[in-house]
């Protein structure tokens, strides 16, 4: 064989290579330059979205990506905002880390967009929010929900609950509208969104007398949970609390029935997807989670919402398509009163959000720069979400 | 105590559907010496097909769920991935037939990847809830313990399938043919078989096996979404090793094996002292022991591989 | 071989390299390119020591990446300031550079650690069954992390300095080409392309084939853990997800595309499969100005879903060059006498 003929010179294929790379660094480095003059336009505003349209957590930022879009198309439909058409600028980031650093340095780089509305995922948004933090560009996280996103700085705001909240949330209806002291936990150890959640119920609810009996865990993507709910069985508890997403809860529910567990599940925002009642059917029966909005809310805010939904998707939306589309008017809704996207101008207009009107409830922008709002908990009867009382920490 | 029958009944059940894929997997390693990467996305598409004509059938002729329907639709995913099997075999991997077997399992995950991504393409991303297909009721209800209609569905398909699967294989022309092509392929040809038709017929019945899991398993967990093939995929491969590779009762046992002992770890995590979520990392454990000590697997023939 | 020259060329890499950190003003999408493709190339040139030069078929780089990421970042963002006090600056200055190079020095060699551990063992295994066990190790790798709470878990790891710039990734995908080149052109280094052509033989004339296993293993581990280093400190934020077996399945794409055992080809693969997406980023944009109608819906759904064309390329590049694009690229055929025809792939 003349196979062992690779006499490559690693002299010059070093030197090859930096040359190269050299290279290509100057051309790029120059060519950016004439770039960056000839994108700006003014009868558009531009408006990045990085959100994971494939790849594992898919569902959740196409969900949220389709609830942007229908604001933004329906605002360019009826004159844009202050005059001018709005253009969503949307970069995958394929649900994978890294990529969203890279999709958000493009927007501004390279599109020279004014704002940008964030990631479901929290993991993602504090990898690209200190990017759109150094650039001053602010930046609006639909579904982000761990407390360290909005921290990054102050032009990183969100427009969902944080972890916190919810926990505290759900601690005290478990403890005082359900009477219920004994929990279990059933976390999502591959989710933040979960494991987060499940700690920020865990402080309240101690607090508060009750006791966790076990707690256990899955990976998204688990399907099988009779393990952890034998052993949860075992424990003997009033209540399961499932801090996780729909994808699973509807199966985890299921299978608790199947083994007899008849105690009621109690979760989050997560869970909020017509596909939950589905898969879980009966199961769901009689379990509770806090949410932002419900579809059956009688409000002329969420009744068009929904419609407008079903029209252009034929599906129903959920907790993430309202996010993405709460996150998308509040944005506009600052460009309009700071009346441009001046970014400094932008992030105070952002800030000083007030009651706005969005299908997720009444937002109010705080001091972290996370939303405030009232928590609603919802049952599920027969394959549907029932408001069954609000709550506030 | 009454956990540990629970447990166990549990992990069976797990088990039985880990053999099940294992069985199209190792089939397929028997006669080709190649890990057939996207087995599990196979299992995959098998659940949507199921998923597709379940729905249609329920929309076309009301039928409620029951032992039909059921059938029916076992039927048509089998056929349909069975035909998927063998265009992929023709496609991908016959061209490659002569080459390295590495170069055929880098082309195989190829086809796995091409079939999860370009199946959130075209089914969707979201997870989608499959439907009933059988009614499904606890047989037996103790204090300790529960046993479901599902679960004794599932043990007996696959025990059924694995008597016909050997069936197929010992008792058989064509079994004997894929035996024999799994011996020497030159030697096979020279005798008057027709190795290209033995390769198709094992693809496909490798797919069909696959197409049947991927049913039992979403009517088992009836959210069905495209990457749902990729952890069964892996586990089951992990099944066949343990059991021995090509070795048709050793993928039944190994799938029963890594089912309990992954469900005994979560659940009794905490007396392990084993966060439950390692779940994913006790198959990876099973598999690399095995391969370290006993590379044959537990009822494989034992002997030098062949490089 | 020329020993001497090749280190001379080292030095004008790292001279150049710096020059362009220092004075060439980069846009930061560029520079986030031009650094991804520094740190792909380091993770493409170790692994093909490992795939293409001796043989082996590993599916668990991005363990071994991952190891380094999470160790060297978690020496600087909390060991470094416990250790020094908070009177030294850690954000920039001779300090920071030693404590970074430190810090990848360290989570090299916890890699390289790993790479031994893995490597013993995996040596008696051969072909298919490797690369699925090391994709095994990989995963556990991923889960360990995933479930280790002081690092972060599945909420990530926000690390504290970005040190990463085009000096130190260039210099050490430099020093990595450096490395692997010389170990396989040296006399000693011909055992790696024995243990590849044919283990049996090589053993009968005497190559020791297990040391030559496990030193192509813990060297791969070695630069992937400097890569993950690098990577940490660039993205400033590590996710268990980003290590997982996708993210091995893309070094190994480079490795193949590049025609394994090529490094020429293999760098040229990174570079290519690094710009590849960003360039996809652009096609429905380019489109829409140069045409005026938006790219047809189903082409533009596709191009976004880039896994889709990842997969189809390495089906597509299996099917018709096994060798890899740039596998024969390097040696042009009226430079040499003899035919490059033997696919670089394992005999099996």
């Amino acid at each position: 064989m003349i196979k062992s003929n690779n006499s490559a010179r690693p002299d010059r294929l070093i030197l090859t290579f930096v040359s190269a790379a050299a290279c290509v660094a100057l051309t790029l480095a120059g060519c950016n330059k004439t770039e960056s003059t000839s994108s700006s336009s003014s009868d558009t505003i531009k408006i990045g979205e990085y959100a994971c349209l494939t790849g594992q957590t898919a569902s959740f930022g196409t969900a949220s990506h389709n609830g942007a879009v229908l604001v933004i198309d329906d605002v360019n439909a009826n004159g844009g905002v202050l005059g001018k058409k709005i253009k969503l600028i949307t970069e995958d980031d394929q649900s994978k880390p890294g990529e969203a650093a890279t999709a958000v340095r493009k927007l501004i780089s390279r599109d020279k967009v004014s704002a940008l509305i964030g990631e479901i995922a929290s993991s993602r948004s504090l990898e690209a929010g200190p990017i759109a933090q150094q650039n001053k560009i602010p930046m609006v996280s639909p579904g982000s929900t761990n407390p360290n996103v909005t921290r990054i700085g102050d032009y990183i705001f969100r427009v969902c609950f944080i972890d916190e909240f919810q926990g505290a949330v759900m601690a005290k209806f478990c403890l005082n509208s359900l009477h219920k002291t004994r929990v279990a936990i059933l976390k999502d150890v591959r989710q933040d969104y979960s494991v987060g959640f499940a700690e920020y119920f865990k402080l309240p609810f101690t607090k508060g007398g009750g006791t966790i009996v076990v707690e256990q865990s899955y990976s998204s993507g688990d399907q099988d949970f009779k393990a952890q709910l034998t052993s949860i069985r075992a424990a003997n508890p009033d209540a399961i609390f499932v801090p996780g997403y729909y994808n699973e809860v509807g199966l985890i529910a299921r299978q608790a029935r199947e083994l007899g567990i008849n105690v009621p599940l109690l979760g989050g925002d997560g869970w909020d997807s017509p596909t939950l009642a589905q898969i879980g059917g009966a199961a769901m029966n009689g379990n509770f989670f806090s949410n932002h909005f419900s579809v059956d809310d009688q409000t002329p805010v969420v009744q068009d919402f929904v419609k407008k939904f079903r029209a252009r998707f034929s599906k129903d939306p959920d907790a993430m398509a309202a996010l993405g589309f709460d996150a998308a008017k509040v944005l506009l809704d600052a460009i309009t009163r700071a009346g441009g996207t001046d970014p400094a101008k932008l992030r105070d207009a952002l800030a000083s959000t007030k009651n706005f009107e969005g299908v997720t409830g009444a937002i109010t922008i705080n001091e972290q720069r996370n939303a405030t709002k009232a928590a609603k908990v919802l049952t599920i009867k027969d394959g549907q979400f029932h408001f069954f009382e609000a709550v506030s920490p | 105590m009454n956990q540990f029958i629970q447990q166990l009944i549990n992990g069976l059940s797990l088990g039985s559907i880990y053999a099940l894929i294992a069985l199209g997997y190792t089939m397929v390693y028997g006669v080709l010496r190649f890990i057939n990467f996207a087995h599990g996305d196979v299992f995959m598409v098998g659940a949507y097909v199921g998923f597709y004509a379940g729905r249609w059938m329920n929309d076309r002729f009301h039928a409620g769920p029951s032992i039909p329907l059921a059938v029916a639709v076992l039927a048509i995913s089998m056929i349909v991935c069975a035909i998927l099997g063998i265009v992929i075999e023709r496609l991908a991997y016959a061209p490659l037939r002569n080459q390295p077997r590495l170069t055929v399992l880098i082309t195989a995950i190829g086809v796995s990847l091409f079939l999860e991504y370009g199946g959130q393409q075209l089914f969707g991303a979201g997870p989608d809830n499959f439907p009933q297909l059988l009614p499904n009721y606890a047989v037996l209800n103790t204090a300790a313990f529960t046993i479901t209609t599902n679960q004794l569905i599932v043990l007996s398909v696959t025990v059924a399938l694995l008597i016909a699967l050997t069936f197929v294989v010992l008792k058989t022309k064509i079994g004997t043919a894929m035996r024999a092509l799994s011996f020497n392929p030159t030697a096979a040809s020279l005798m008057g078989i027709n190795n290209n038709v033995v390769i198709s017929f094992t693809f496909g019945l490798g797919s069909a096996l696959a197409a049947a899991a991927g049913i039992l398993w979403a009517v088992n967990y009836p959210s069905i979404n495209p990457l749902m093939g990729l952890l069964p995929g892996v586990k089951a491969f992990v099944a066949a090793v343990l059991g021995g590779i090509g070795n048709i009762p050793g993928a039944a046992l190994g799938g029963l094996i890594l089912g309990v002992t992954e469900t005994l770890v979560v659940g009794y995590s905490d007396k392990l002292h084993i966060p439950p979520s390692y779940r994913d990392a006790v198959a990876f454990v099973v598999l690399i022991v095995i391969l370290l000590f006993k590379p044959s697997g537990l009822l494989g023939k034992s002997g030098s591989e062949k490089v | 071989m020329k020993f001497a020259s090749g280190k001379l060329y080292l030095l004008i890499a790292a001279v150049i390299s710096f020059a362009i950190s220092c004075w060439v003003p980069m846009d930061q999408y560029v520079r986030e390119i031009i650094l991804t493709i520094g740190i792909n190339i380091i993770l493409a040139v170790s692994l093909n020591l490992v795939n293409g030069y001796t043989g082996q078929f590993s599916l668990g780089h991005a363990g071994f990446m991952a190891i380094g990421a999470y160790f060297s970042a978690a020496i600087t963002t909390f060991w470094a300031p416990q250790w020094l006090g908070a009177s030294v600056d850690l954000s920039s200055g001779l300090a920071a550079t030693l404590v970074f190079f430190g810090a990848l020095l360290a989570g090299a060699l916890l890699a390289a650690v790993a790479g031994l551990v893995i490597g013993i063992p995996s040596l008696r295994l051969r072909g298919d069954y490797l690369a699925i066990a090391t994709l095994g190790f990989g995963e556990i790798i991923r889960v360990i992390i995933q479930n280790t709470d002081a690092i972060g878990g599945s909420r990530g790891f926000t690390v504290s300095n970005g040190y990463t710039n085009f000096f130190w990734t260039y210099l050490f995908a430099a020093i990595t080409i450096y490395v692997v080149v010389n170990l396989v052109n040296s006399a000693y280094g011909r055992g790696f392309l024995a243990v590849r052509d044919d283990e049996v033989a090589a053993e009968a004339i005497g190559v020791n084939t297990t040391k030559y296993k496990v030193i192509a293993f813990v060297l791969a581990a070695f630069f992937a853990g400097i890569a993950g280093g690098l990577y940490s400190h660039f993205k400033q934020y590590l996710h268990p997800d980003g290590f997982s077996f996708l993210k091995s399945i893309e070094v190994v794409v480079m490795v193949i595309l590049g025609g394994m055992g090529s490094t020429g080809g293999v760098i040229a693969a990174a570079v290519f499969l690094s710009l590849l997406p960003e360039a996809l980023r652009f096609i429905p944009q380019k489109y829409e100005e140069w045409f005026g109608i938006p790219l047809p819906h189903l082409i533009d759904e596709i191009l976004k879903n880039r896994m889709l064309i990842y997969s189809l390329l390495l089906i597509i590049l299996m099917l018709t060059r096994p060798q890899g694009i740039f596998g024969g690229l390097r040696r042009p055929a009226f430079l040499t006498s003899k035919k490059t025809s033997a696919p670089n792939a394992i005999p099996s």
